[in-house]
């Protein structure tokens, strides 16, 4: 019997419309492409456009009246970099940014720690946790500035209440306030004025004491920086209590049984264990801290006297307000090798993360 | 070296499972005894609960006669092996074996010098400054193995420790186990669910299911003398044949099912018909699937002949098998239990249709 004879399996015998396009999700290459799409115009269009178009303003001397792009060479450069306030930018984002992100991946792992544990209503304080990353960050400054305010600071009448800052009669009473205790130890510096707000109340005069945590440069630095640390403490706490929960049940165990106490547990086991993840939550934190713009311009607007400034916002009231572009630009280039290196270390560590 | 007891031992979890209820267990020193029992029977509860990893819902733990159920895991000197290892996957494989020595506060000197005599046990010296993740299965096994043993524990736990591995390789390992625990004569318990694992290592073998201990016995006594149905079908490959009389459930061996005409005439025996419906040839077996009548119906039976019996058997074609009485084994129809020999009707197998 030739091929040809042999009986036809009956599925097949109908001849079946070719429908290629059927399959064309099939093809790995040209399903990736179709996902990635979006993402590339995406990326093309409000990332690598304006960070073109910026390196070319920083080159030029635009402004935003002006917005043709006349070569200067690094003259704008040389002129950013001499300016006093931008050196102070530089430094200060250097130092939030560094100071916040110690403490929130200090006590990140804390709370992520204390959060591992099995307690009643853990899920509530879970959320609780979360909520400031939920928060939009504009709406969350705004309620700092509410709770910083120099007059009707919540905190300042805690303060008041339990005694630290003074509420008296009259100007002559000194009563060692808060303020006292920090320029003491050193937090705040010794020529700060405390401010001494009076009003007639009847026939007496009420004078409150209040911490001016916005107007004083040292406070409003610390403010800034609280503000960045409860900011970022949620998704970080989160990054880590994820890394903590997938360290798998058998090592805890194992621990358990080789009779390792709980403090050389943490340093000798966990810790080295989450330490990939935290480096990521970290190296994320920095970024984010680094380029935020909202929590000066809502707090302090780069107050007193710019001791707080920051790149983002300095680069927005040259480059925007004050109108010059070119100057707003390269101001804005200079978080850039910054961010270059963050990005490149988190990514290599996610390529390497060690799966076990 | 200690003696392991556990008396009315239960654990509920959360979720209303009772795992374990009510264990009675006696290890005696140096002991190796295996606990044997399909998935979710309870073993890996009952050995958490006497490693101290488990809190205990009711019940007592001793060990050497000292009550440890209240004790954390590092106040009862032992140590355990994991199935998955549990290997400190940041940490060498001389740190990982040194760790419990470290948590003991010795110094590096002796440390390094258990490490070395630990690793020289297993035959892994060459990969000591490896990390668990550039070692092969059976590698990370003999180094979990080390580490359990580095710090001379009093009593050694083991949960499934080799079905991570290929079938060569346990074979193999499970040798070592055996004979490096008798070299040591540690108290061990070691879980499985492979019976042929549990036949081989165990000094003794506690059967357990749906949390229930069915018997503690040595292999011979639980393969001779099976406690109830559900032991007699666990144990042996294949297992016992069991058959659903009106008066009780008879069983038997394969290798007691045999061709009528190999038994001696006079010795006294069951005869069955058998229709055979599947040959297979195992070298030194020969294994003959088949359907003898019985109360219920037709039921599957198995024969294992030693391939030295030559006699033909043809698929399709009914023969005469029987069994010694001396082989044959009575359950109670309702508890499963084990009972004395009783009579039964053997009227279904001499009017059968099979
Ligand atoms: N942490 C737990 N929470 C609730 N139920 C569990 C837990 N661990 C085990 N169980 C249940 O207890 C029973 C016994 O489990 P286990 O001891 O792991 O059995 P085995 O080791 O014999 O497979 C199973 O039904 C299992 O589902
Ligand atoms: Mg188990």
């Amino acid at each position: 019997m030739s091929v040809a004879e042999q009986p036809k399996n009956p599925t097949t015998s109908a001849p079946k419309k070719e429908r290629t396009w059927e399959y064309a999700l099939d093809n790995e290459r040209l399903l990736g492409m179709t996902l990635l799409l979006p993402a590339v115009i995406y990326i093309i269009l409000l990332v690598a456009v304006p960070f073109f178009l910026a390196i070319a303003y920083s080159f030029s001397d635009a402004t935003i009246g002006d917005q043709s792009l006349d070569f200067v060479g690094l003259e704008t450069y040389e002129r950013v970099i001499k300016n006093p306030t931008f050196q102070t930018a530089l430094y200060n984002n250097f130092r939030f940014t560094i100071i916040a992100q110690v403490l929130v991946t200090t006590l990140s792992i804390i709370l992520a720690l204390i959060l591992a544990q099995d307690f009643r209503g853990k899920w509530l304080f879970r959320f609780l946790i979360l909520l400031p990353w939920v928060t939009p960050i504009a709406l969350g400054s705004v309620g700092w500035l509410y709770m910083l305010d120099t007059l009707y600071s919540p905190i300042d009448y805690v303060l008041r209440e339990v005694g630290f800052l003074a509420n008296v009669e009259g100007k002559g009473e000194f009563v060692r306030s808060l303020t006292n205790i920090l320029q003491d130890i050193g937090i705040v510096e010794k020529d700060t004025a405390l401010k001494l707000n009076c009003e007639m109340r009847g026939t007496r005069e009420i004078c409150f004491f209040n911490m001016q945590w916005l107007a004083q440069p040292d406070t409003a630095l610390y403010s800034v920086i609280a503000v960045h640390v409860w900011r970022m403490l949620p998704l970080s706490t989160i990054i880590i209590l994820a890394g903590l929960t997938a360290i798998p049940k058998d090592i805890k165990d194992a621990v358990a049984i080789d009779g390792v106490g709980p403090i050389r547990e943490f340093f000798e086991v966990t810790l080295p264990l989450i330490a990939p993840i935290t480096g990521i939550a970290t190296l994320f934190g920095l970024i984010y801290t680094f380029t935020d713009v909202i929590v000066v311009a809502i707090l302090t607007k780069g107050n007193p006297a710019n001791e707080t400034q920051v790149l983002p916002y300095w680069a927005y009231l040259k480059g925007i307000q004050g109108t010059n572009l070119s100057e707003g630009a390269a101001i804005a280039l200079f978080m850039f090798p910054f961010l270059l290196v963050v990005a490149v270390i988190t990514l290599t560590l996610i390529s390497r993360r060690e799966v076990t | 070296m200690s003696t392991v007891e556990t008396v009315a031992l239960v654990k509920h979890y959360d979720n209303d499972v009772i795992a374990v209820n009510s264990i009675d267990l006696h290890i005696k020193e140096g002991e190796f005894l295996v606990l044997l029992g399909p998935s979710g029977s309870g073993k890996t509860t009952l050995l958490r609960m006497i490693a101290g990893l488990e809190k205990v819902t009711s019940g007592k733990i001793y060990m050497g006669g000292r009550d440890v159920t209240h004790l954390p895991p590092r106040a009862r000197n032992l140590s355990m092996v994991f199935q998955s290892y549990a290997l400190y996957p940041h940490m060498s494989v001389f740190g990982n074996i040194a760790f419990p020595l470290k948590a003991k506060g010795l110094p590096y000197q002796e440390r390094k010098k258990k490490v070395e005599w630990a690793a020289s046990l297993f035959g892994i010296e060459q990969y000591l400054q490896r990390k668990p993740r550039q070692l092969s299965g059976g590698q990370r096994q003999r180094v979990a193995l080390a580490r359990a043993l580095v710090h001379e524990p009093s009593v050694f736990l083991l949960d499934e420790p080799l079905s991570n591995l290929d079938a060569q390789l346990r074979a193999s390992a499970r040798d070592e186990i055996k004979q490096f625990q008798r070299r040591i004569a540690t108290t061990t318990i070691y879980v499985t669910h492979d019976q042929v694992e549990a036949m081989g290592m165990g000094d003794r073998i506690a059967v357990m299911n749906h949390g229930n201990m069915h018997q503690i016995g040595t292999p011979q006594e639980l393969y001779r003398e099976p406690a109830d149905t559900f032991v007699a079908t666990f144990l042996g490959s294949p297992p016992m044949n069991l058959l659903n009389q009106k008066e009780c459930i008879i069983g038997f061996h394969p290798e007691h099912f045999l061709p009528k005409d190999i038994i001696h005439e006079e010795s006294p025996r069951f005869e069955f018909p058998f229709r055979v419906t599947r040959v297979e040839y195992l070298g030194a077996d020969r294994f003959v699937y088949g359907i003898v009548p019985s109360e219920s119906g037709h039921t599957r039976v198995i024969s294992k002949i030693p391939s030295l019996v030559t006699v033909p058997l043809e698929t399709d074609q009914l023969y005469t098998f029987a069994v010694l009485k001396e082989d044959m084994k009575y359950f109670d129809k309702k508890t499963g239990k084990r009972i004395d020999p009783i009579p039964f009707s053997m009227a279904v197998f001499e009017h059968a249709e099979v």
